[in-house]
């Protein structure tokens, strides 16, 4: 059996006699015998390093890691650089906790302002928080932030991730309120549709950029009217086309949210994920979630701390906007070590490799009998096909150890990244160009 | 430290990706940004010695002891990170088709075994991120079951005044109205106080139990047989179930639904504030209620995040379950309850214990007659054990407690380290009364003195800009 209980039964029972008591029992003599557990759990006996080493290793070969893939649709793979592995394993950064004693968590405080600062400067915007669990939960508490008591109803691009939109929608019925979806018209966010939901109860519209089939929505000239009509505008970004694309802030946006894990994090089956969340100075004390603030000690030297905790549910409790504690820190700071590893230079040569391959297989697909790219409109690394035998396709690239596209609405969406090489993009041509053949 | 902006050098990089090989595709001029984020420029060694430089300002729990009340930080064992890392979860896309992710289903199918038969649950979602997200989905279950019966009076969740912050706001965010009862004097739930809320407008109870004083409540049975009655329904929160994991379930204390932080009880690491997983086990009646992923699952469930949920976290924490096993369990528990009451014994005659009696897992020490004596206050002792190279306990929780401090040892400390602890807290007690002034300036030997926290609220800098 395996334990991690350092003491030996010589100082279990020193330690027992000391406070007076004969037996573990009586360390439990509060919990009435009718539901005092007096069998063992059914659980297999413990097991040796060694063996839990083997045992889960055999479960990991259960699954099918591929060399190539082509889907993403919320999870993107992009090449970790090595150093982005390494130091989010760092014991310490790993074992401690919250940094609520600032003395001894300067490291930890200044990582999140770091990345905070990161934030901002992708998002164009002037204050982040420390994280919050996903993009996701990033776009369900935006929108929780924007209502107040006249305005509770919630606007969903339906062009946004279908994960996303019902996460929203569970956070809204949680506090009874209303979610509506916008129209898509042509892959994207119909903006006349929206314009005529626009009603004074609004509070706020999330639109997603790039959207779920990929697609650059018209998002800036969406702003003015949400505004006018009194609600905010939260865009859910991709963080890698923020290396290049304008930022949410200069596309009028009030909040950006979205799904961190592109910066460096694994896929890994779904998480763990970074929601990031950003905004403007005037809702700064509406944002959920630690926020790191600069601040000096008592001798005037400069010091980081846990801020603006006058929002949170530990001083608020009921009357907190969100009930986050803890939320992905470790998560936030490998985004931090990817982006000083990439540099601006290095984000801006993964965006526009991304988009490059993307465009590359979209056009090479397209030239195949029967392929149609379903929405034809500039995009970033992701593009819906329709395209005849879908399943066989996708079994042809599987047997060639190739994960292919996402079977989505009756065509396939697929997702390239700037790991995959334009020598693998032709395979991956021939090999449906075989089976359509 | 210098920020890593400050240490940025124009033009200086890292050799990371080979040059794009196919032709590069502009972005339309109204899409393209304007100017390049202000992100560091560095060279490999400049970001490994920066973050060196920052780790090295971090107290971890493989630093030394970390008694944080509630938030149960024992050792997290390296195994379980070295089974995080294998490629063959790393690797794996979410919307990867069945037959690719066999080995993913069977870790959430075993580790969901194991966690129903430890919680006494029938079925449990790893999809919650956190305990406060655990909290979240327990409670939309049962606003969920209450709503599928159109049984729509019942609008208000009772949490006692001990709890977590996280609870009421919980209980907010499921648009509850929260209604606070008062703790008996030993901190366990005051029976009149519950009957005299309880009704047809009770929709459930959130409660932690051991409570948030460490004390196992002994009318737990009656507790729950009581909101039953009223119709109500039971959560538990789960971030206290380490002293009692193997000994009692709360499927047999009559809760119907629970959460789990498995960066607790379940030895996955704390990451400086996250990622943690909120596993939400509960009875059979509620599992149609649990949430699913819309593009993973079924659709027409609720959904609390992306996919399906923080996985490697669960890999961590089976790991952890697969190396203790049936015995070690339970081992784990009495030994976190020995321990706490074993430090607790050795700091008694300085600082008093809340409650003077067996406590669980994690007690609580009162400093109110202490600072009356000396002004010496919570703060100043958390402060002043940071010079000995401790974690301060968990301070000014739970706040039916004044000046409280939280101590929660965990199975995993020595009785060396206990015993050297204790000294450390003697010691400080008796300095308390002879250089007040010496602790109020604590602590003395960190990285910073106390930071200026109002004025961090004033006039907040939340972000580095360049000068
Ligand atoms: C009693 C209790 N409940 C809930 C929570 C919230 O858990 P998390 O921080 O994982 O959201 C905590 C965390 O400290 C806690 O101590």
């Amino acid at each position: 059996m395996g334990s991690y209980v350092p003491s030996t039964q010589e100082q279990r029972l020193e330690m027992l006699h000391a406070i007076g008591l004969k037996s573990f029992r009586d360390l439990y003599k509060d919990v009435p015998q009718s539901m005092y557990l007096d069998r063992p759990l059914d659980l297999p006996e413990g097991k040796s390093e060694l063996e839990v080493s083997q045992a889960v290793q055999a479960m990991a070969r259960k699954n099918k890691v591929y060399d190539t893939i082509l889907r993403g649709a919320g999870a993107y793979d992009h090449y970790i650089p090595s150093i982005v592995k390494y130091i989010p394993a760092k014991e310490e950064f790993l074992t401690a906790y919250t940094p609520y004693q600032a003395e001894i968590s300067q490291g930890v405080l200044q990582s999140i302002f770091e990345y905070q600062t990161e934030i901002c400067e992708l998002t164009g915007m002037d204050v982040s928080n420390a994280s919050v669990y996903d993009g996701a939960t990033a776009a369900a508490e935006a929108c929780a932030m924007a209502r107040d008591r006249k305005r509770r109803l919630t606007l969903i691009s339906g062009a946004a991730h279908p994960d996303v939109i019902n996460t929203i929608r569970t956070y809204a019925y949680g506090t009874n309120d209303e979610i509506k979806i916008i129209p898509v018209k042509d892959g994207k966010t119909d903006p006349d549709a929206l314009k005529a939901m626009l009603t004074p109860e609004v509070s706020a519209v999330y639109v997603q950029q790039p959207n779920f089939f990929g697609l650059f929505e018209d998002a800036e000239a969406m702003a003015a009217p949400v505004h006018e009509a009194g609600a905010l505008y939260i865009l859910g970004c991709n963080p890698i086309a923020l290396g290049i694309m304008k930022t949410p802030k200069d596309m009028g946006a009030d909040i950006a949210v979205g799904e961190g894990q592109p910066l460096g994090l694994p896929i890994a089956f779904g998480g763990p994920y970074l929601g990031f969340m950003a905004t403007t100075t005037k809702h700064m004390r509406k944002l959920p979630g630690r926020i790191v603030g600069e601040t000096t000690d008592d001798a005037g030297n400069r010091a980081y701390v846990l801020s603006l905790q006058a929002r949170e549910q530990h001083i608020r409790r009921e009357k907190a906007g969100s009930n986050i504690c803890s939320n992905e820190a470790l998560c936030a700071l490998t985004a931090g070590v990817y982006l000083a590893a990439m540099g601006p230079e290095g984000l801006k040569e993964v965006a526009e490799s991304s988009m490059a391959k993307a465009h590359y297989l979209c056009r090479e697909l397209t030239k195949l009998p029967g392929v149609k790219l379903r929405y034809d409109a500039p995009f970033f690394h992701e593009f819906l096909l329709d395209m005849p035998k879908a399943d066989e396709i996708l079994s042809a690239l599987d047997k060639k150890n190739i994960l292919g596209g996402l079977p989505f609405d009756g065509g396939i969406l697929w997702c390239a990244t700037e790991k995959v090489s334009k020598q693998t993009l032709d395979e991956v041509v021939a090999i449906v160009k075989g089976v359509l053949a | 430290m210098k920020l890593i902006f400050e240490k940025s050098v124009p033009g200086r990089r890292c050799a990371i990706l080979p040059a794009c090989d196919v032709e590069k595709v502009e972005l339309p001029a109204e899409l393209k940004r304007d100017a390049a984020p202000l992100l560091p420029e560095m060279s490999e060694t400049d970001v490994s010695r920066h973050y060196t430089e920052l780790n090295q300002h971090v107290h971890g729990v493989n630093c030394g002891f970390y008694p944080l009340g509630s938030c149960t930080m024992k050792y997290n064992p390296r195994i379980d990170e070295e089974m995080a890392a294998l490629p063959g979860f790393t690797g794996i896309h979410p919307l990867a088709p069945q037959a690719a992710v066999e080995g993913c289903e069977e870790v959430i199918a075993t580790a969901r075994k194991y966690l129903c038969e430890i919680t006494g649950m029938a079925d449990m979602t790893f999809q919650p991120a956190a305990g406060a997200h655990g909290e979240f989905t327990g409670v939309l279950l049962i606003k969920q079951y209450h709503d599928s019966r159109n049984d729509t009076k019942r609008t208000k969740i009772i949490v006692p005044d001990s709890a977590h912050g996280t609870n009421p706001a919980t209980a907010a965010m499921c648009g509850y109205q929260v209604v606070n009862i008062p703790s008996a004097p030993d901190g366990c739930v005051d029976l009149e106080a519950l009957k005299s809320v309880l009704g047809d407008d009770t929709a459930g109870l959130m409660l932690t139990n051991p409570n948030t004083v460490g004390i196992f409540d002994e009318n737990i049975l009656e507790i729950t047989r009581l909101v039953h009655e009223a119709g109500g329904l039971c959560y538990y929160d789960g971030a206290n179930l380490n002293a009692v994991m193997g000994v009692v379930r709360p499927g047999d204390m009559g809760f119907d639904c629970v959460h789990l932080n498995l960066h607790k009880t379940f030895a996955t690491p704390h990451g400086g504030g996250g990622p943690g997983a909120g596993a939400v086990g509960c009875k059979s009646f509620l599992a149609p209620f649990l949430p699913h992923s819309a593009l993973m699952e079924e659709p027409g469930h609720i959904q609390v995040r992306g996919f399906r949920g923080n996985f490697l976290v669960v890999v961590r924490a089976l790991a952890y379950l697969l190396t203790l096993g049936r015995e070690g369990v339970p081992e784990a528990a009495q030994n976190a309850v020995l321990n706490a009451n074993y430090l607790m014994h050795r700091i008694k005659g300085t600082f008093a214990p809340a409650f003077d009696r067996i406590c669980m897992h994690e007690f609580v020490l009162d400093l109110s007659e202490y600072k009356k004596a000396t002004g010496v206050s919570a703060l100043d002792v958390a402060k002043s054990l940071i010079d000995y190279g401790m974690h301060p306990p968990t301070m000014y929780f739970p706040l039916i407690v004044h000046e409280a401090l939280m101590l929660e040892p965990t199975e995993t400390e020595s009785k060396e380290t206990l015993d050297w602890a204790a000294d450390v807290f003697r010691a400080l007690y008796e300095l308390g009364y002879k250089d007040p002034a010496f602790m109020h300036a604590a602590p003395h030997n960190a990285q910073i003195g106390r930071p200026d926290e109002v004025k961090a609220a004033r006039t907040p800098i939340v972000r580095y800009t360049k000068a």
